[in-house]
């Protein structure tokens, strides 16, 4: 037997607990469980982040989505949360019609993945020819790219633009939803039975 | 045993990535429940996210000299922030729209239906 390539045996791990949690928050109708397996599709795609060589989005990736965006998608799911008994599931006509469209979606995005030979994988020439080996290193690029200037390519754009607009964006998001968000008399739920 | 001997590239990112992309999709369409849809959203932000780094990476193709490099990690780096700017909002938003209705089923919000 042939010897195990690791890079791909954890790339096969990740990409399961990604693909198997992704398609268990499609089916799951108690939405708390919903939560828990955006969780864990979520950490999987941190890992083939990781796996990709991209160290700083990944961690990037865990602190920001998993740490911070989730556990506020779960306090509005606290917020939100209704009697134990009502359950909301979709109607049968529904499913169909998303489903068609969602197996549409997904035979072209495969046939596209599918079709480029310079995409299969790398060669061996290739991992070694011009110098990309080694650990990847992104955090200190990245955060140079940021303000300005660029260490990797030369003659090659910065980012500080985009970088100041994402400041004064996320100050907006955060004064807003902070209004939006404020203490505002509740209407009472509607009765079970319906 | 052929599937772990040989090396992953930019392809088998982009399956992960549209398999997570089209179980977004189906969660916006097909959720009642309002934190559904948006756990729909983050799933297709993700699934761009994969695509991105995939295209950035110097390891995972044939040549190496045609990879994003340091433009597709900031571009993943910009939709991971901007979707968290939007996922405040739109809980902002789902929480009006709780206290409003009382339900967070969102097939009860009819009221401008013709």
């Amino acid at each position: 037997m042939a010897e195990i390539n690791w890079h791909t045996f954890f790339f096969m791990m990740f990409a399961l607990i990604t693909c198997a949690s992704a398609v268990a928050v499609v089916f799951t109708v108690n939405v708390v469980r919903m939560a828990v397996y955006l969780i864990a599709s979520l950490l999987g795609a941190s890992g083939l982040f990781f796996l990709a060589g991209a160290d700083f989005v990944g961690a990037m990736q865990l602190m920001i989505y998993v740490g911070g965006t989730l556990v506020l998608l779960i306090f509005g799911v606290m917020l939100t949360a209704q009697g134990p008994f009502v359950s909301m599931k979709t109607k049968g006509g529904e499913w169909i019609i998303s489903a068609v469209a969602g197996a549409a979606l997904l035979a072209v995005l495969l046939s596209v993945a599918v079709s480029v030979p310079d995409w299969q994988g790398p060669t061996e020439a290739s991992a070694n020819g011009t110098g990309a080996t080694g650990p990847a290193r992104t955090a200190t690029p990245i955060g140079m790219a940021l303000l300005g200037a660029r260490v990797d390519r030369p003659n090659a754009p910065g980012y500080l633009l985009p970088f100041e607009i994402v400041s004064v964006h996320l100050l907006v998001v955060m004064i807003g939803a902070a209004y939006l968000a404020r203490t505002k008399k509740r209407v009472s739920s509607p009765s079970l039975a319906e | 045993m052929n599937l772990l001997t040989q090396p992953v590239g930019v392809t088998h990112f982009l399956v992960v990535g549209a398999v997570m992309f089209v179980c977004g999709v189906v969660c916006m369409a097909s959720k009642r429940n309002g934190i559904g849809v948006l756990m729909g959203v983050e799933l297709v932000l993700n699934g761009a996210n994969l695509n991105f780094v995939a295209f950035a990476s110097d390891w995972l193709r044939k040549d190496p000299q045609y990879a994003l490099g340091l433009d597709g990690h900031l571009m993943a780096l910009f939709v991971i922030v901007l979707a968290a700017g939007e996922a405040a909002v739109a809980l902002a938003i789902a929480l009006n729209y709780y206290n409003n209705h009382g339900t967070i089923d969102v097939d009860r919000a009819d009221e401008l239906k013709g």
